[in-house]
């Protein structure tokens, strides 16, 4: 029989009577293979794709699909490793992450891999309401305390009850640990005070300390000088191994001729101890330059 | 009496568990579940969900003509359920022996029609009077069908009585009065001599008496189908684009009144295509010689145990009837207006003509 409308009259019936039959079975045979259902095994199961007939539905608070360990739903923070570093709140696309920092006396414990943790959290809330499961933030997390847990039903009646609190200090736990180091703060600046003219110099140094890091390329020249010049001196060595005793004897002498000699260059290729002597003054003033031109590339 | 009672009260457990049958049955197409939650298997969900009907307040639309708003869903109830009035429930159990009993049934749940306009156009509602005006032409359209399969049926047994009908159909023909003198032959042709009165069974049913009433039953079962405003006939209701249809505006126990004239119309063109065709209240099995099975399965008209037997198998087959129509439902998707009229007017009115010429000529054989 050709495909599609058959347009005779006779030819509609029969297409309409077959395809009908068609239909009839096709229903027929779900509902013969309605005897059959669905177990809530899981995609790890190889069995997973095997059942091709039967019910497909789970009666799904009483069963349900496994999910694998590496679900990507509900958020849980281990606060116990959480540094308050407050990376989390900022790479979330939608700000559900809610975090206020206080400031600790001390520092407060180490997390299991070593960060210590100088930052109280009076707040950290998560609106997982608002969470779109992007999962960003337990990327940057830095101790990765921050994780998605398997738990994919957590609905609730009252949309508020959807801000998870992690936060391990209460709310006057809180407001201690904030005048705690308030009172520290201000006592430190007590302190400065009664020293008032000292205050400002002392600032002063450590503000040098902090930028030593500019101002040192200058002080680092002069041991920078130190290994190039051993270097010069070592290089010969291996050549004139057996001259190396004299090396010792001949640096007084270059100190001494490096005041006077600096003219007798010229000399210093006819004769060969005297060569390495006279050559050191000279290469001297070359080699520094490359090695500042070198830090300061740096 | 009794068969008042026993009809009103089965009508309501039947409307219970058909909903949740037709529930579980659609699951079951679709590959889920259906309910599972009230009962074992969910067996209770349709008594929750009328409880929850029972307790809706009874909307009337404000522009709605209220009288007739609120009279419809009666008249259709009652139009149907007047319809059980002449079904044989047993040999003897018959709410009204009336002569003319397959007129009144047709006549009877025409009057559905008169309830579902008043519906439709009550509610003041485009939706509500677009989906009465396509139930009209719908039903009376499929009148017609109905009617010449009911008339070939009437053309081969000479009689409108649906009891008569029954009897027609069995090993216990002799006993009634009228037809003590009648015998059953093989396909109804006397020619082949072959007497089938006292082996009964499925054989004396009228689909094997009149082998092209198999054929009538077909356009006998979609054309009721049709009556019944179901699917895949259902453009009165047509959810998807009627909202639905002529009952939109109904809330509460009105609307929960119309779906039962809906489940009960179902079950009873199911009941009236059992007592046509597939033999009433007689037994399936044939007797076989020695092997009295016809006997065995359905007591003598009149004692307890032909009462129970007959009251059994015609239920079965009129739930048969029932099943096929929600396995139909859930099957095809719903017909176009124009499809629909030609469906009726093209091929089931013709077929349906020649088919009752071809009656008259069967029983002349
Ligand atoms: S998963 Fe994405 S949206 Fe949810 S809290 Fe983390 S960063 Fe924000
Ligand atoms: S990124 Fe991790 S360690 Fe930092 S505040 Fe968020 S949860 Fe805590």
């Amino acid at each position: 029989m050709q495909k599609g409308a058959n347009n005779s009259y006779f030819g509609n019936i029969w297409e309409g009577i077959t395809s009908s039959w068609q239909g009839l079975k096709l229903s027929f045979k779900h509902i013969w293979e309605a005897r059959q259902r669905r177990t809530p095994i899981g995609i790890t199961d190889p069995d997973y794709f095997k059942q091709e007939t039967g019910i497909v539905t789970l009666t799904y608070p009483y069963e349900s699909l496994p999910v694998p360990d590496n679900g990507r739903y509900r958020l849980h923070n281990e606060m116990e490793d959480c540094i308050v570093c407050d990376k989390c709140a900022e790479i979330c696309p939608v700000s559900c992450i809610d975090i206020e920092a206080v400031k600790s006396t001390e520092e407060i414990r180490k997390t299991s891999d070593g960060h210590s943790v100088r930052l109280y959290a009076a707040r950290f809330d998560i609106d997982m309401a608002k969470c779109c499961f992007c999962g960003l933030c337990t990327t940057v997390c830095p101790t990765e305390c921050l994780t998605m847990t398997k738990t994919y039903d957590f609905s609730e009646f009252d949309i508020r009850d959807m801000i998870y609190h992690f936060s391990d200090l209460s709310p006057e736990q809180a407001v201690e640990k904030r005048q705690n180091y308030e009172t520290l703060q201000t006592a430190k600046q007590q302190a400065k005070a009664s020293t008032t003219n000292v205050q400002p110099t002392e600032e002063k140094t450590a503000e040098q300390t902090s930028t030593t890091p500019a101002t040192a390329k200058p002080v680092m020249k002069k041991p920078a000088i130190k290994p190039v010049t051993k270097p010069v001196i070592t290089d010969p060595t291996p050549s004139i191994s057996e001259e190396t005793p004299y090396v010792t004897e001949v640096t007084p002498e270059i100190s001494q001729t490096i005041q006077e000699a600096a003219p007798q260059d010229t000399k210093a290729e006819e004769t060969d101890q005297s060569e390495q002597a006279p050559a050191k003054p000279v290469m001297k003033k070359p080699v520094i330059k490359p090695m500042i031109k070198k830090k300061t590339d740096e | 009496m009794i068969a008042f009672l026993f009809f009103l009260v089965f009508l309501l457990v039947y409307m219970v568990f058909a909903v949740y049958a037709e529930r579980k049955l659609s699951a079951f197409i679709q590959d889920r579940l259906g309910p599972t939650e009230i009962g074992p298997y969910g067996m209770f969900q349709t008594l929750a969900d009328l409880v929850k009907l029972l307790q809706k307040e009874d909307i009337v639309p404000v522009k709605a003509d209220k009288w007739v708003f609120l009279a419809a869903p009666a008249v259709i109830f009652t139009a149907i359920f007047a319809g059980f009035a002449v079904m044989p429930l047993t040999p003897t159990l018959q709410g009204s022996g009336a002569v003319v009993g397959v007129f009144y049934l047709l006549t009877i749940v025409s009057i559905d029609i008169v309830g579902l306009l008043a519906a439709g156009w009550s509610s003041n509602n485009k939706y509500s009077l677009l989906g009465a005006m396509r139930s009209v032409a719908q039903i009376v359209s499929y009148e017609i069908p109905v009617g010449l399969s009911v008339l070939c049926v009437v053309v081969l047994c000479q009689t409108l009585d649906l009891q008569e009908i029954c009897y027609q159909q069995g090993i216990y023909i002799r006993t009634l009065p009228v037809y003590s003198e009648s015998t059953n032959y093989l396909f109804g042709i006397k020619r082949l001599g072959i007497d089938m009165t006292e082996v009964g069974g499925f054989l004396t049913w009228n689909v094997i008496r009149m082998p092209l009433f198999f054929i009538v039953y077909i356009i006998f079962f979609i054309a009721t189908l049709a009556e019944a405003n179901r699917a895949p006939f259902d453009i009165p209701e047509a959810e998807s684009e009627l909202v639905g249809g002529f009952h939109t505006e109904y809330s509460g126990f009105r609307w929960a009144l119309l779906f039962l004239a809906e489940y009960g119309m179902m079950l009873l063109v199911s009941f009236l295509g059992a007592v046509l065709f597939f033999g009433g209240w007689n037994t399936l099995f044939p007797n076989i010689g020695p092997v009295r099975l016809a006997d065995w399965t359905s007591g003598m008209p009149g004692t307890i145990y032909g009462n129970i037997t007959g009251a059994f198998w015609i239920i079965l087959k009129a739930f048969i009837g029932v099943f096929i129509q929600m396995w139909v439902r859930w099957t095809y998707p719903r017909l176009r207006v124009d499809q629909l009229m030609h469906l009726c007017w093209k091929v089931l009115t013709p077929l349906s003509l020649l088919l009752l010429f071809i009656s008259a000529l069967w029983k002349l054989l």
